[in-house]
């Protein structure tokens, strides 16, 4: 189990817990990130803050800050997914 | 009336053009500060709806106020607006089941709904096709179709959709909660009837339980003390059902929604995705920054020079028609006057603005429809996180140094109310191009001559930054201790690269414009008026008249000067600039440089023209003019401690520049400022604030700089 900041750029992992009582987790909830859904680190912005994450074929920026209560789980077994449709 | 709803970065707004043919209609929600955008739609049939663009959002659970329009239009709570008879879904075909969860959401409202999925040709390049039957079927048979907006394929389609709906009422089906949640929903419906007297649906409800924080238990005005118990309790009902209360929306809607797409979506050959490509490159950690760095400056020096010509063409125009207009009324001074200075300076005073607002407009509409937008938000965040603005707070902030009434309006971009209410309150500081004029002069005047055209140029670029030296503190202070709202996550979604579509970006520009003109621009020009008189008035003949007996030799233009500035002393500006000069001796400032500073409260600008005729060398005045600096030089305080010694000393010019930099002196900044706060209060709080500042600092300099040469 890790935190999502800790994550690599390019790599995977699997949504282990949120924490529904924060807004950010909210939003990030009804935009489908719900516990079980892979996700990847897509990279850092320049200054090292924001992150951007894609997740369910779209791609999401949030801060360090705010990631703080997302959890994954990198030993998953996460399937290379085929490239999402974000193109 | 039909409502238009959909997640942003959907085409929504280019579909509702597509279908109102821009035969639209903008204004604003009862108190708040939301576009209201409605427009006729022909169905094909030979009848024709009013359409509503209701602010793209993802989800009912509302947190800011666009969002919390969208549920109050849809369930009727906008006085004077009725609700909608049906609601027309724009979703991404290339992400349906994200698209979907408000139409999961929506069903709950027992709306008609028709479902548009937009982008069908970027679906179909990704290799997706999508059974739009089997979709319907899943979705309670109502009209599902597709379309692409952008090229204009499908519209229709989307047309006989809404002629369908609004025929047949076809209904989502609603999700099947447990019982003893419906039971929890039922009880509050009854405990808000029973306390309130207000009978609210089961979707409201639904609001009450599952937000942390519903705008909704205030709206109903149902008493905290009754209102928690009975929330507190549907909550622990929903926990015993086994869902966190928080989390049971989304876990409930997105688990059906997997299941209705089962077989809907078939995804064949994927393609590499071109946006992550121009991502890799974009958003580069060394190359992205630069590229960032290049394409704002070209937009910065696009809104800054491209503009200075369509400027220079209606001030030119504006002069020209002040020539033709005047001299028929030579024989009336006062109508000519308020001919001249009053009305046709006062449109010209707002058409001015007009060239920045256009391009500015057609940058941020390339900006935002290409999906770049969002990257430079994600690129510059960091740099304004920690003072409680966002990465969005960049490009108005950028603009400000052109020109503070196209940044104000560029705010909107900004979707955190927070931010950018902070972000509209320091636009102001930055050093805009009205305030280079009398750096310009000061500077080659006082400062090159004396010091050499090394501190000239430090001073110059320091002016520059003081603004922004008292910004950051501000808008931290601002979102730290003075606005109460709760900060939006900074959840960005960084959409697929796009082409903007020329009619949109077009139509935008022309409607902020349009805007600005008729709010803005009422109220500049009623600030010109005024200005006009009370510098114009009194007016007695025998002042002229005993000037030119005195100065029986002196050449006309010398007479006409003198007379100029007499009649500016003894008007009712310069009466008050004299009764309040004490106010600005701290700062180093006598009368005349007083009435400069309060005739230029209305265009900051207007100070070199006032000093050119409170120094007697005539109206038109420039930063270059050598008369103006020889009489700027020449001048010495007549009368008090300081007598004899030149009034333009090094702390009363850097003081004058300083408080240049930093007052609030532009009427158009204080009318755009209400018109995007919504009201007049932070436009006063921003004028007393700036002006008390610029007070306070220029004070600062002036009596340590004294001390110190």
């Amino acid at each position: 189990m890790t935190p999502l900041s800790q994550l690599l750029p390019g790599q995977f992992g699997k949504l282990a817990s949120l924490n529904p009582e924060r807004a950010v987790d909210q939003r990030l909830m009804a935009l489908g990130l719900l516990p079980g859904m892979i996700l990847k680190l897509v990279r850092k912005a320049p200054l090292g803050d924001p992150l951007a994450i894609e997740f369910g074929g779209q791609v999401v920026s949030l801060r360090l800050s705010e990631a703080e209560s997302l959890i994954v789980d990198v030993a998953a077994d996460c399937p290379i997914q085929r490239p999402q449709a974000t193109s | 009336m039909v409502a238009l709803v959909g997640n942003p970065n959907t085409g929504k707004s280019t579909l509702f053009n597509a279908l109102t043919g821009l035969r639209q209609r903008v204004g604003n929600y009862p108190g708040v500060t939301v576009a209201r955008k409605s427009g006729s739609c022909d169905l094909g049939n030979g009848t024709k709806v009013e359409l509503v663009d209701l602010p793209g959002l993802y989800s009912l659970a509302a947190t800011s106020p666009d969002e919390q329009v969208v549920t109050d239009a849809l369930s009727g709570n906008i006085s004077e607006e009725r609700q909608p008879d049906a609601v027309i879904l724009v979703a991404d075909a290339t992400n349906l089941l994200r698209n979907l969860f408000l139409a999961s959401q929506l069903a709950e409202l027992g709306l008609p709904v028709a479902l548009v999925l937009n982008q069908a040709d970027v679906a179909k390049e990704q290799g997706l096709r999508i059974d739009t039957g089997l979709l319907s079927e899943r979705l309670g048979g109502i009209p599902v179709v597709m379309a692409s907006a952008w090229k204009g394929e499908g519209v229709i389609d989307v047309r006989r959709a809404i002629a369908l709906t609004l025929e047949r009422k076809t209904l989502l089906p609603r999700v099947v909660w447990p019982e003893k949640i419906l039971a929890a929903l039922e009880d509050i419906t009854a405990a808000i009837l029973k306390d309130t007297g207000r009978q609210v649906t089961s979707a409201e409800a639904q609001r009450l339980i599952f937000d942390s924080n519903s705008a909704l238990a205030e709206r109903l005005q149902w008493k905290a003390e009754h209102r928690d118990p009975v929330i507190r309790q549907g909550r622990e009902t929903v926990r015993q059902s086994g869902y966190n209360p928080l989390a049971a929306e989304p876990l409930v809607h997105y688990a059906r929604l997997r299941k209705a797409l089962e077989g809907v979506v078939k995804e064949g050959a994927a393609r590499a995705s071109r946006s992550a490509a121009v991502d890799r490159l974009l958003l580069h950690r060394f190359l992205g920054p630069v590229l960032f760095a290049g394409i704002m400056l070209g937009f910065f020096a696009s809104v800054f020079w491209l503009a200075k010509f369509p400027m220079e063409w209606i001030q030119s125009g504006v002069d020209w028609t002040k020539t033709v207009v005047a001299p028929p009324l030579d024989a009336y001074p006062m109508l000519q006057s308020l001919l001249a200075d009053g009305i046709i300076g006062g449109v010209g005073a707002f058409l001015v603005f007009l060239p920045q607002i256009l391009i500015l407009f057609l940058f941020i509409g390339i900006l935002e429809d290409s999906g770049y937008m969002a990257r430079a938000a994600f690129i510059m965040d960091r740099l304004f996180s920690w003072c409680g603005l966002n990465g969005k707070s960049f490009v108005p902030l950028l603009s400000g140094f052109a020109c503070a009434i196209p940044s104000l309006l560029s705010t909107r971009t900004i979707e955190d109310p927070k931010a950018r209410l902070a972000t509209a309150f320091v636009v102001p500081f930055m050093s805009c191009s009205a305030r280079f004029p009398i750096y310009a002069l000061m500077c080659a005047a006082f400062i090159g001559p004396v010091y050499g055209p090394g501190w000239q140029s430090v001073v110059m670029v320091g002016m520059h930054c003081v603004g922004l030296f008292f910004a950051v503190p501000t808008a931290f202070v601002l979102t730290r201790l003075v606005l109460k709202v709760k900060p939006q996550p900074f959840v960005l979604e960084l959409p697929r690269y796009q082409m903007p579509k020329p009619r949109d970006v077009l139509w935008r520009m022309w409607q902020n414009a349009a805007e600005f003109v008729s709010k803005a621009g009422t109220v500049i020009f009623a600030i010109t008026i005024i200005v006009w008189a009370l510098s114009y008035f009194p007016r007695d003949a025998s002042v002229a008249a005993h000037i030119k007996a005195a100065n029986p030799t002196a050449a006309e233009e010398v007479v006409k000067a003198k007379v100029q500035a007499a009649y500016v002393e003894q008007s009712y500006m310069g009466s008050f600039g004299k009764a309040v000069q004490p106010v600005f001796d701290p700062l180093g400032f006598d009368w005349k440089i007083t009435v400069g500073v309060l005739a230029s409260f209305p265009a900051r600008e207007v100070i070199v023209s006032t000093l050119g005729v409170t120094y007697s060398v005539g109206e038109g005045a420039k930063a270059d003019s050598q008369h103006l600096r020889k009489a700027m030089k020449d001048a010495k305080w007549s009368e008090g401690p300081r007598a004899g010694s030149p009034i333009f000393s090094l702390a009363a010019v850097l003081s004058l520049m300083v408080f240049f930099a930093l007052c609030s002196q532009c009427g158009p900044t204080i009318a755009t400022l209400a018109q995007e706060t919504g009201g007049w209060k932070w436009a006063a709080g921003s004028f007393v604030y700036m002006t008390a500042l610029a007070w306070v600092a220029a004070t600062a300099v002036y009596q340590v700089v004294i001390r110190i040469s």
